[in-house]
């Protein structure tokens, strides 16, 4: 098994987890769960109503079934590793990306964020259009960004701009 | 981004930070603001002071460090009793408090010429052949030299409050109200034990008052909740079971044939020396911080990543401006993420390891924000006067040796060590309890049975006591003691057997992984003889 990531904070591209289908992007929201090493977690399986997050034991990576994912967003809530990531692409050839966010200020719909990679290097600006509101989530914001879509793979991060 | 005002950060994502009243305190006579149920160290480490006390010989500047009393780098006189821990002491408007072996004071002490200069004169250890020339020289030196030995003056006032005796008699006493402690009590309680559960502080939860993180295992263990609220719920559980009885500010001092002797603080002018007849201890004391030798070490400035948590998250003081970590366990990582939602920039995280020691999602967070992880590198020294004002780190080679010339300055103005704990054992080897070094599980454990009774028959331990794991297992680890003790004490029945069974099938899985290999290879070194349940 090479620890690549492990040495290095963040996954390169040959170490993250099988992409949904176009097409499966395009239908609805899928979460996307970048968690590769085997730890003693699993809230996310036990709070998927769908049954599409395998796990054989606690100690197994989750791996998601994108036929079943609904993208109801149980698992992104709570999340204790801000490691699951909700995608979808749309019809106007722009992407979603849908991430935990807990840092002040909290952001609002409308506003404008600098995206970053999982390296922290900024890769563009985005703009939120929607977001949970973090009383609503014990103060783990989920803000959704409007990204170009070939960038939904890429963005992992966002803070406000200025 | 985040509001300041006085050092104290007025607004968090997470936590709400509820302040008491204002009140003055007399710092070196010179007035402090501060607010009550802040310690002294963190108030005044909110008004800018970081050189709490002078080193023992070479009066070498030393400031705030663990936070929890572990330490003795903040001792002070307060209200004139001479090495008072100024992190276990929470404010009182009028307070007088004063750095100690520092003339005029701590700030700026002249005997730090001793480090500056005579070190170089007379290099360590000198002092062993110097001023024996002659008798006369000899007795007049040694007399100068007692002069500076000593922490403090003598008291100038003596408690003047009573202290009265009780005896108490219980099944249970559990020592330690953290989430080890505090999961014993409730699993023997509710199956009918009598259970008495102290902690020296005037709070429950340990060290969860400071996890504002999310935690990981399943969703049994609580899993996705903050460590905050989950010493709510456990406390709320606990409070609601009848027969247990919880005495806060309760430390104990020593366990004697199963008899243990504590003292309870009442208020400034009472306590309660307590004889406490138990059938069975549960020791759940948790553990303390270690540091690593690097030069300037003890520079204020320098400090463990705990003490760092707590002033930031229990207490809402901002540490410092630009922090360098050192450590890439959970803890450390976590500690980078937590200093960032409080708006304080982190230069880097350092780690002598070939890779990253805490989970990887945790690392991933704080990369993705910017914060580069330098795996095989290593701090070489703190640099600054009187504070930590740059660090220096450099690459390691195979061999953990310093590559030179890979020499990088870090621009920070305060240091993290995130290099582990070590179990706070003593009540253990006083107890008589048979004990280990086992380096998987941090270093000296008691050697104990699969449900965690020691050596010593009818003394439990739970939680980081045990060996260095986490809030989690602590958890899991205090419902097998307490499950155990029930059991073997009449209560329960089947039922409780029962459960016993699946809490140790349930720690067993949860230490299945990669993480839990470590654990398991130390707990095998350290497991008396299976024990079966009659």
């Amino acid at each position: 098994m090479s620890l690549g990531y492990l040495e290095r904070g963040y996954l390169e591209k040959e170490e993250l987890p099988p992409f949904p289908s176009e097409e499966r992007l395009k239908k609805k929201t899928v979460a996307y769960i970048e968690c590769p090493q085997p730890i003693p977690c699993s809230p996310c399986f036990e709070s998927c109503p769908a049954n599409a997050i395998e796990m054989k034991n606690i100690n197994d990576p989750p791996k998601v079934d994108y036929e079943k994912c609904t993208g109801c967003m149980k698992c992104i809530r709570v999340c204790p590793g801000l490691a699951i990531f909700m995608l979808r692409l749309r019809d106007d050839g722009m992407g979603e990306v849908t991430l935990q966010y807990e840092f002040l200020p909290w952001l609002k719909k409308g506003d404008r964020v600098k995206l970053y990679n999982r390296k922290g290097e900024e890769v563009g600006e985005g703009v939120v259009n929607w977001v949970l509101p973090p009383e609503r989530n014990d103060n783990t914001s989920l803000v959704r960004v409007e990204v170009p879509a070939e960038l939904i793979f890429e963005v992992r991060a966002v803070r406000p701009v200025g | 981004m985040v509001k300041i005002e006085h050092g104290r950060l007025q607004e968090h994502p997470i936590v709400d930070f509820k302040r008491g009243k204002e009140v003055t305190i007399y710092f070196n006579d010179q007035p402090v603001k501060a607010y009550e149920g802040e310690t002294v160290a963190a108030a005044l480490y909110a008004a800018g002071v970081r050189v709490f006390s002078r080193s023992f010989r070479w009066h070498r500047p030393r400031g705030f460090f663990c936070a929890i009393g572990k330490c003795s780098a903040c001792m002070m006189e307060v209200d004139g009793i001479p090495n008072v821990r100024t992190c276990k002491v929470y404010v009182r408007d009028g307070m007088q408090v004063r750095t100690q072996s520092g003339l005029p004071d701590a700030e700026k002490d002249v005997f730090s010429i001793l480090d500056d200069v005579i070190d170089k004169v007379f290099p360590h250890g000198s002092h062993y052949s110097k001023f024996t020339t002659s008798k006369k020289v000899r007795e007049f030196m040694v007399k100068r030299m007692r002069k500076f030995t000593g922490f403090g003056n003598p008291p100038r006032a003596v408690f003047q409050g009573r202290a009265e005796l009780e005896e108490i008699e219980t099944d249970v006493l559990v020592v330690g109200g953290g989430p080890g402690g505090m999961s014993a009590a409730i699993n023997a309680g509710k199956y009918g034990a009598k259970v008495l559960l102290v902690d020296e502080n005037p709070f429950l939860g340990g060290q969860l008052v400071k996890q504002t993180h999310r935690f990981f295992g399943s969703a049994k263990e609580r899993a996705g909740t903050r460590g905050i609220r989950i010493a709510g719920i456990l406390e709320e559980e606990l409070m609601g079971i009848e027969n247990v009885e919880v005495r806060k500010e309760t430390r104990v001092f020593g366990i004697y044939n199963g008899e243990a002797g504590a003292y309870q603080r009442l208020n400034d002018d009472e306590g309660k020396l307590l004889r406490i007849r138990a059938k069975k201890i549960v020791v759940a004391t948790g553990a303390y911080e270690r540091t690593l030798i690097f030069e300037n070490n003890d520079l204020p400035g320098v400090y463990g990543a705990g003490g760092v948590q707590t002033l930031m998250n229990v207490y809402g003081i901002k540490p410092g401006n630009m922090g360098l970590i050192v450590g890439s366990g959970n803890v450390g990582l976590i500690l980078t993420y937590q200093l960032m939602q409080a708006g304080v920039n982190v230069a880097a995280i350092v780690e002598a390891m070939p890779r990253i020691g805490g989970y990887f999602v945790h690392a991933a967070k704080v990369r993705r924000l910017g914060v580069p992880i330098y795996v095989r590198h290593t701090i070489l020294k703190a640099k600054g006067r009187k504070s930590v004002e740059g660090a220096v780190i450099a690459k390691l080679d195979d061999r953990w040796q310093p590559i030179p010339g890979t020499e990088k300055e870090i621009k920070c103005d305060f240091i993290c060590v995130a290099v582990g704990l070590s179990p706070t054992h003593e009540l253990l080897y006083q107890a008589g309890c048979e004990m280990k070094f086992v380096p998987e599980l941090g270093g000296i454990v008691p050697l104990r049975s699969k449900f965690n009774e020691t050596s010593v028959k009818g003394l439990y331990v739970a939680g980081d006591v045990a060996g260095i794991e986490e809030a989690t297992a602590a958890i899991m680890e205090g419902r097998i003691a307490g499950i155990h003790v029930a059991v073997t004490l009449g209560y329960g029945g089947e039922e409780a057997k029962k459960e016993l069974e699946e809490a140790v099938k349930e720690i067993e899985e949860f230490r299945a992984g990669p993480f839990g290999e470590r654990i398991v290879n130390g707990l095998k070194k350290c497991t008396l003889e299976d024990e079966v349940i009659s």
